[in-house]
């Protein structure tokens, strides 16, 4: 029976605020003189990513070990993807090593998912868990959005958020809509409309979030927090916007709108899933804010990856109550 | 190969119609109705019964796009496990299409192809030319020279591929004007969409971060290709029409009077876009699969005539092409086999076609389009023997390890559909009888 984080809509309701709450006790591990807890001990856990990322890539290892997990990393330039072998044989061959869990960046969007899809119908016990693939999702960055978000503004239950930028192309964004709204936040999802995705017109009235293409008027209208994501830069030759200068100028996150999200709101924060551009989507002031929660994310992010982990792979699996090791994807298919 | 027996196909119902015997001699039909069966008394000739009681005779299948990936990827289908295939799905004639490794542009590869397909002897193999050296869109192949080639080549194509240069599809459809052949369009501005493009451009794609294709590249150039098509005087196909703005605007181009013709494949008449919430790249196809609203149009212009043909777009690939990430894997999907149960079980068990249209759309019409005149053809005596005899009452549930190809890509694995296909007959001999071949 395997078991996986593929999206956050993976997680029941339960399930969510489980693992939210759990991520609060492991956020204590981090502040501890000596931070090892034997939860995972005995368990391996391969980071697998075949795309380039370090902070994910870090929080991840950092939370396996914490916990006591044997933590091994594997990159797309050295594996046997880079030779030629098929996704499938390269995550078998993996698997067959009898590695607990395989914590998996991709490329390409749905990649954990047929990885897990695999290992269900061959019955390999191995568990996915989604660090991000393609421009579809990235659900443990949702849930420490929520997490850090909760922990500055309390409960998100009527709080607005605005979600700015690049949201064609972000798996941020598509794993936030899922998240926040169920945590009882009203979100509006802000971009030029060449960066919006297509049919999002749709699917936004389904899932319950907000549209607009004026971030000014969105800012005026009083917002909790402002989610800035950032803008890709080997999108910006597609066409998309004519220049960085005029994107910043419509979409970036000025000194002045810095400005105006303070004076409409003094409690207004910033967040932002990084790497940074600075003058780009988000101004060195804004990014440095007392307001910025960015580096409260980065921290955030071990703990809810060290609770993540250990609803997945912890000997009992289950914690206060809610049970995240289901039989199978609860929602499988739902996420989208 | 065996030789030439008498074949008496013995209670069909002949097109549909009424039953009726049926006597096959020398590749020909010789006799319809009673005299068939009085033809074979006392004629000291070997005589094969097959008794075709509760089935319906037709003319042989025609497919007017099929991949083989002979020369080149072997281990995903040759000609002769295509042709099998075929054979098993009720082709008699299939036309295949250029992007083979190397492209067939040449009159030497084209009749390559050919020798290939009699020497399997399963069907009537006909290769397509590639429009441009390559399928590069920059240069003409060599039109004139497979035409001229004994390949005979009359449908042209860089299937795969769009022709997306305007001067060049202009220059290739004033040139084959001359030997009044057609280029089949992959009809897909590739500008619209890029290179990373992989499925349908919609709330689905959006919500599964995909990158898709908007109908409006499909739609685009048709029209532009139907403004070719009057200006050169020429004749253009498009292949695998998917959308209902693509169907609205070979509608436009049939009533401005454009000498246009168009296709579709069984898996657009069945299947959407939502089967790739699975990420499956099972369902990864070229032009991709659609939203049920294009499905019924689609559904409707073929009963209306706008679109002309079925063909199978059949695309084999071995299983390493298909495990990848979705957007990775390979294009396509197989659909000799399946052909007629799905356009049987959507259309004409839906009530939606009857069997004359039935076999307009996968006989006639397609031999026309692509200058067969041995196939096709009504069954009365005289005609070619090329035929095939299916049952509509028999339920058949798809299994891809059944499959006579080399790949097994099917989308419809564990489907259970209406209409089956019992015996192929090509040239008077049987090349296929309950989805076995007979060499």
């Amino acid at each position: 029976m395997t078991r996986h984080l593929l999206s956050v809509a993976d997680l029941d309701d339960d399930a969510l605020r489980s693992v939210l709450s759990t991520a609060t006790e492991m956020h204590d591990v981090q502040h501890r003189a000596v931070k090892k807890i034997p939860t995972l001990r005995g368990r391996t856990v391969i980071n697998l990513f075949f795309e380039d990322s370090t902070r994910t890539r870090s929080s991840f290892e950092i939370a396996g070990k914490w916990m006591s997990a044997d933590t091994i990393n594997i990159t797309g330039k050295g594996s046997s993807a880079s030779k030629g072998e098929s996704l499938r044989d390269t995550v078998r061959t993996i698997a067959a090593m009898g590695v607990d869990a395989i914590v998996m960046r991709h490329q390409a969007s749905g990649a954990a998912h047929q990885v897990a899809d695999w290992f269900d119908e061959s019955g390999v016990a191995t568990s996915v868990l989604n660090a991000g693939d393609g421009t579809h999702e990235h659900p443990t960055q949702a849930l420490l959005d929520a997490y850090t978000l909760e922990r500055r503004l309390g409960s998100l239950e009527g709080k607005r958020i605005a979600i700015v930028g690049d949201i064609t192309h972000s798996r941020v964004f598509r794993s936030n809509v899922l998240a926040l709204p169920r945590l009882g936040a009203h979100v509006t999802v802000v971009a030029p409309p060449t960066l919006m995705p297509s049919g999002v017109t749709a699917w936004a009235a389904a899932d319950g979030f907000a549209l607009a293409d004026d971030l000014d008027e969105v800012i005026d209208s009083g917002v909790d927090a402002l989610m800035m994501l950032r803008v890709q830069r080997e999108r910006m030759a597609g066409g998309f916007f004519p220049t960085p200068r005029e994107y910043t100028v419509g979409y970036g996150l000025t000194r002045d709108r810095l400005a105006a999200l303070t004076a409409h709101n003094p409690d207004a924060v910033i967040c932002h899933p990084g790497p940074m551009n600075r003058g780009l989507e988000i101004a060195a002031d804004a990014a440095d804010a007392a307001s910025s929660l960015v580096l409260d994310q980065v921290s955030a992010g071990v703990a809810v990856r060290m609770s993540v982990l250990y609803h997945l792979l912890a000997s009992d699996g289950t914690v206060e109550g809610a049970d995240l090791r289901r039989e199978g994807r609860a929602t499988k298919g739902s996420h989208a | 190969m065996r030789g030439h027996n008498d074949l008496l196909v013995t209670g069909a119902a002949v097109l549909g119609g009424e039953r009726a015997d049926v006597l096959v001699r020398g590749g020909l039909v010789v006799a319809v109705g009673p005299e068939a069966t009085a033809d074979t008394a006392g004629s000291g000739t070997d005589v094969e019964r097959v008794d075709a009681d509760g089935l319906v005779l037709l003319p042989g299948f025609v497919d007017l796009h099929t991949h083989l990936r002979e020369p080149g990827r072997e281990d995903a289908e040759t000609v002769r496990s295509g042709s099998a295939a075929a054979a098993a799905g009720g082709f008699t004639a299939i036309l295949a299409m250029a992007n083979t490794t190397p492209v067939t542009d040449t009159g030497e590869a084209a009749e390559h192809v050919l020798d290939l397909g009699v020497a399997a002897g399963l069907a009537d193999v006909r290769p397509i030319g590639a429009v441009t050296k390559g399928l590069q869109g920059v240069e003409l192949a060599e039109l004139g020279m497979m035409h001229r080639s004994r390949a005979r080549v009359r449908v042209f194509s860089d299937d795969g591929r769009c022709v997306h240069d305007s001067r060049v599809m202009r220059r290739a459809l004033e040139y084959v004007r001359a030997f009044d052949a057609v280029v089949s369009q992959h009809a897909q501005d590739p500008a619209l969409a890029g290179p990373s493009a992989c499925c349908h451009e919609g709330e689905i794609s959006g919500r599964l971060g995909l990158t898709g294709w908007p109908a409006v590249a499909e739609s685009s150039i048709i029209a532009r290709d139907a403004e070719l098509a009057l200006h050169t005087g020429s004749r253009v196909h498009v292949a695998h029409v998917t959308t209902a703005e693509g169907v609205e605007a070979v509608r436009w181009a049939k009533r401005r009077g454009a000498r246009i013709t168009a296709e579709v494949t069984p898996h657009h008449l069945l299947l959407t876009t939502d089967l790739l919430r699975s990420y499956d790249p099972v369902y990864k196809v070229n032009p991709p699969l659609r939203p049920q609203e294009d499905v019924d149009a689609l559904r409707e212009a073929l009963v209306d005539g706008t679109i002309d043909a079925v063909a199978t777009d059949h695309a084999p690939h071995a299983r390493h092409d298909k495990e990848h990430a979705f957007p990775d894997a390979a294009f396509g999907m197989l659909g000799l086999e399946t052909a007629f149960s799905v356009v049987h079980d959507v259309m004409v068990a839906s009530g939606r076609m009857d069997w004359a249209m039935l076999i307009e759309r996968m006989s006639t019409g397609p031999a026309r389009i692509a200058g067969l005149a041995d196939h096709g053809q009504t069954i009365r005596p005289g005609s070619p023997a090329n035929l095939v005899l299916v049952d509509p009452g028999a339920e058949v549930t798809v299994d891809p390890g059944a499959s006579l190809s080399l790949s097994r890509n099917t989308p419809f694995a564990g489907r259970t559909l209406t209409g089956r296909v019992r015996t192929t007959i090509l040239n008077g001999r049987i090349t296929a009888a309950d989805g076995e071949v007979r060499p």
